[in-house]
């Protein structure tokens, strides 16, 4: 007998319930289950990492005024805000969390091809996030070496945590980049063999595009991270010389010879950039969806946006070096990036239109998803828009050391991606739960950090314009900038406080919701894609009851003239669908 | 960071064919009768669904020795870089690796065609030539030291120390999957079926790893 996984096994019978507490909701093997663990923990790092930001805006706003941050703290809480926001919060929360909810029940299978190793990577992940929580409490604190941790002053003496810190960073990458790749092969092993019946790759809804092309440049682009991590560790612990040069450090010759610190660039670019779209990418897809059920509308040139998504993932990989423009390239490189760079805004901008024209006519509902969903493509376009300053070199060198860069990243890849989040958190709250939560709650929720967090990065914009350095602690010898640079950071400050502050709503809303929700409906977007379809609200283990389903149609057959509901599921057939008059909506 | 470049182009090639054959010129709106086998992966059925995450994985392993590789023609033309005279014993660890290659396929297809008695003596030496290959890797590791070549001595023997390290732990990884289905053709608890599987894999995996040898001792002869 051929072996048949069991994502793939038609009956339910020839698999056995998990019935104790620790097998269902521990160490479970359950698709479902294992995205909660993965997004709980990664919403629990994620708020260490906005607990630092913080700080970082108190000592930015009040400069005089908080003792206990010195300038050794300020560089660990901007290194470990960056490394746990963009590593271990967006990727493990985009990948782990909703592409192992998301990807079985939206194929129509009944699990992950391999969830034993699904399991694994969960638990490989939850390992690497406590040895990075770890080097907070070992002597010397964790790493101040900044997100991108180059040599050689990540490893030199005089950077905080220079002893343990840099080195559990380091291993914790190296657990992490295990842990993803587990997951990782399970994803897109699922995506192309575990489909149910009818699943064609173009019936695929656009959540699953995003979320299977990233894994695809997460499995080719993580490995430089983890190679750069090991050649660094060699240089810590063996005192090789792969990227640390002949240098004195304080007055004390370490005994490296010719080692390149660029080399590391390189090699840490070379995953850098694609891990911007292994985040970037299934926001893509997530937003895409959220826009057409909210709007009753199909998505908006769908082939378009699977080739964009695909042209985006495959440019990721030649335009790394954009981030170093200021290492002393040379120029021909230089201009040899910017191009590629430029032309990447091609299929993004593919994408923005094609988000704007399903809104156009559709018959928009302004609940919570949809409101993040929209504040997101106000966020992507703005950020989008000053990358393409940042992607031009002759723009880029000056502005490249200053607020502008924080203000860019952070709008197109710290904003944007959360609001996705937060969308599609309540977009798929009840179908996770069972349950609602509360609508005005919801949209205080949105406002207030829509709103704030325009209020802290517009402003962010300007003072880079003007100058004012970032990654200082303190502004110093920036007699050029005029006083009233610090009121703006003090409001800036005042906003960011505000914004923290806001997302407790979110969590009030959600426990609410968890102890006091009314039970939802299972369908209550009227939503066409399969894990709305489910026998049972929220889905058992195994998903589908008894049989897989059979998909007869896209997922965005919306406001279709003819049929007497505005939405299709995908697993109706085409003689099936209830007609009746024509419905308003559509056009 | 070419060769990483170029491994990454044969690559996504490959894919986006692949993707472009399956969603161009589809009309996804359609509500037509889909073929039974129109949701089945790039190599058809759900049998096959292990072999395509080998591919997966072997995909990532490739990218992993590109970029060192890449990272090694950079770093090569730096000053301070003395080329290294390889221990002479590699050859015969690379004699051995190539026999562990032969025998497995000789195994496989044993296997395959159900003569099910070669499948013990088969594992047993492709095993003994294994772990004969990292035994010898460890001596000429030894050798080394003893000459006097460490690691933080030179970039190139840094770099020699690495690959042969990376190599050989993706060596012990394919030896634990090997040690599981061995002990289990030893032991004759096994499933016909199931380590017939292991076996096929197993040989994809091995001749994987003896081609990044190849490429791997080509490349140190060479510079």
């Amino acid at each position: 007998m051929s072996y048949v996984a069991f994502a793939d096994r038609d009956h339910e019978h020839e698999h056995h319930d998990p019935d104790t507490f620790i097998t269902k909701y521990i160490w479970s093997q359950d698709h479902k289950v294992i995205a909660i663990q993965y997004g709980l923990t990664a919403i629990f790092v994620g708020l260490i990492a906005l607990g630092l930001s913080a700080m970082m805006r108190l000592q930015l706003g009040f400069p005089n005024d908080f003792h206990f941050i010195n300038p050794e703290n300020y560089y660990q809480f901007i290194t470990m805000h960056g490394m746990i926001m963009v590593i271990y919060l967006l990727t493990a929360l985009f990948l782990g969390g909703f592409g192992n909810y998301l990807i079985p029940l939206m194929c129509g299978s009944r699990d992950m091809v391999f969830p034993y190793m699904n399991m694994l990577s969960y638990w490989a992940y939850l390992l690497s996030v406590i040895v990075l929580v770890i080097s907070f409490f070992v002597p010397g604190g964790s790493t101040g070496a900044g997100w991108t941790l180059y040599p050689p002053q990540a490893i030199s003496a005089g950077t905080p945590g220079v002893d343990l810190g840099i080195l559990l960073m380091l291993v914790s990458l190296a657990i992490f980049i295990v842990a993803f790749t587990m997951g990782g092969l399970n994803y897109v092993t699922t995506v192309l063999q575990a489909r149910c019946k009818g699943m064609t790759l173009m019936r695929m809804p656009l959540s699953v595009w995003g979320i299977f092309i990233a894994t695809i440049l997460g499995l080719l682009a993580f490995p430089a991270l983890l190679v750069s991590a090991i050649m660094m560790l060699f240089d810590k612990t063996l005192h090789t010389s792969f990227f640390m040069p002949a240098i004195s450090s304080m007055g004390v010759d370490p005994g490296y010879t010719g080692g390149s610190p660029i080399l590391f660039q390189h090699l840490f670019w070379f995953f850098g950039h694609p891990e911007v779209y292994i985040v970037a990418l299934p926001a893509f897809g997530l937003v895409s969806d959220l826009l057409s059920t909210h709007a009753r509308k199909n998505i908006f040139g769908y082939r378009m946006m699977v080739w964009a998504i695909i042209a985006i993932g495959g440019l990721s990989f030649i335009v790394w070096a954009h981030h170093m423009y200021v290492s002393g390239m040379n120029p021909y490189f230089g201009f040899f990036f910017a191009t590629t760079t430029l032309i990447i805004a091609v299929p993004t901008a593919i994408k923005v239109y094609n988000w704007v024209l399903t809104l156009w006519e559709g018959n928009i509902h302004l609940r919570v998803p949809m409101l993040f969903a929209i504040g997101f493509i106000f966020t992507f376009i703005h950020g989008g828009l000053t990358g393409l300053f940042l992607g031009n070199v002759t723009i880029d060198l000056p502005l490249s050391d200053t607020y502008f860069v924080v203000a860019h990243f952070h709008m197109v890849m710290g904003v944007s991606p959360v609001l996705v989040v937060f969308g599609a958190i309540y977009h798929w709250w009840p179908k996770i739960t069972g349950k609602m939560y509360n609508e005005t709650l919801g949209k205080w929720h949105f406002w207030m950090t829509f709103l704030g967090t325009y209020a802290i990065y517009l402003p962010m914009h300007y003072l880079g314009f003007a100058g004012v350095p970032r990654r200082y602690f303190a502004m110093g010898n920036t007699d050029f900038l005029p006083a009233s640079a610090q009121d703006l950071n003090a409001a800036i400050t005042i906003s960011a406080l505000f914004v923290a502050a806001a997302q407790l709503l979110f969590f009030i809303n959600m426990i609410w919701s968890l102890v006091k929700g009314p039970k939802s409906d299972p369908n209550p977007w009227h939503a066409t894609t399969l894990e709305w379809q489910t026998p049972d609200h929220p889905p058992k283990h195994g998903n589908w009851g008894h049989h897989l389903p059979e998909v007869h149609r896209w997922a965005y057959d919306y406001s279709v003239p003819g049929y007497k509901d505005d939405f299709i599921p995908q697993n109706v057939p085409a003689d099936k669908a209830p007609a009746g008059r024509d419905h308003g909506g559509a056009h | 960071m070419t060769i990483a470049l170029g491994f990454l182009a044969i690559i996504l090639a490959t894919l986006l064919g692949w993707l472009l054959k399956h969603t161009f010129n589809v009309a996804p709106w359609e509500t037509e009768t889909v073929s039974d086998t129109a949701h089945h992966g790039p190599l058809g059925g759900v049998d096959k669904t292990t072999l395509i995450a080998l591919l997966t994985f072997l995909a990532v392993v490739s990218s992993f020795f590109a970029l060192i590789l890449s990272a090694y023609a950079l770093r090569m033309d730096l000053g301070d870089w003395v080329p290294m005279t390889e221990p002479q014993l590699l050859w015969t660890n690379t004699v051995m690796l190539i026999a562990a290659s032969i025998v497995f396929q000789w195994t496989r297809n044993a296997a395959v065609n159900g003569q099910t008695s070669r499948l013990r003596p088969g594992l047993l030496i492709t095993g003994v030539l294994t772990l004969g290959f990292v035994l010898g890797q460890i001596v000429a590791w030894q050798q080394l030291q003893n000459s006097g070549h460490y690691i933080s001595s030179n970039p190139a023997n840094a770099f020699f120390y690495f690959l042969t390290g990376a190599h050989a732990v993706h060596i012990l990884g394919g030896l634990y999957v090997w040690a599981r289905a061995t002990q289990k053709v030893v032991l004759g608890t096994a499933d016909v079926a199931a380590v017939r599987r292991s076996v096929e894999l197993c040989t994809i995996y091995w001749h994987f790893l003896l081609l990044v040898w190849l490429v791997l001792f080509g490349l140190l002869l060479s510079t």
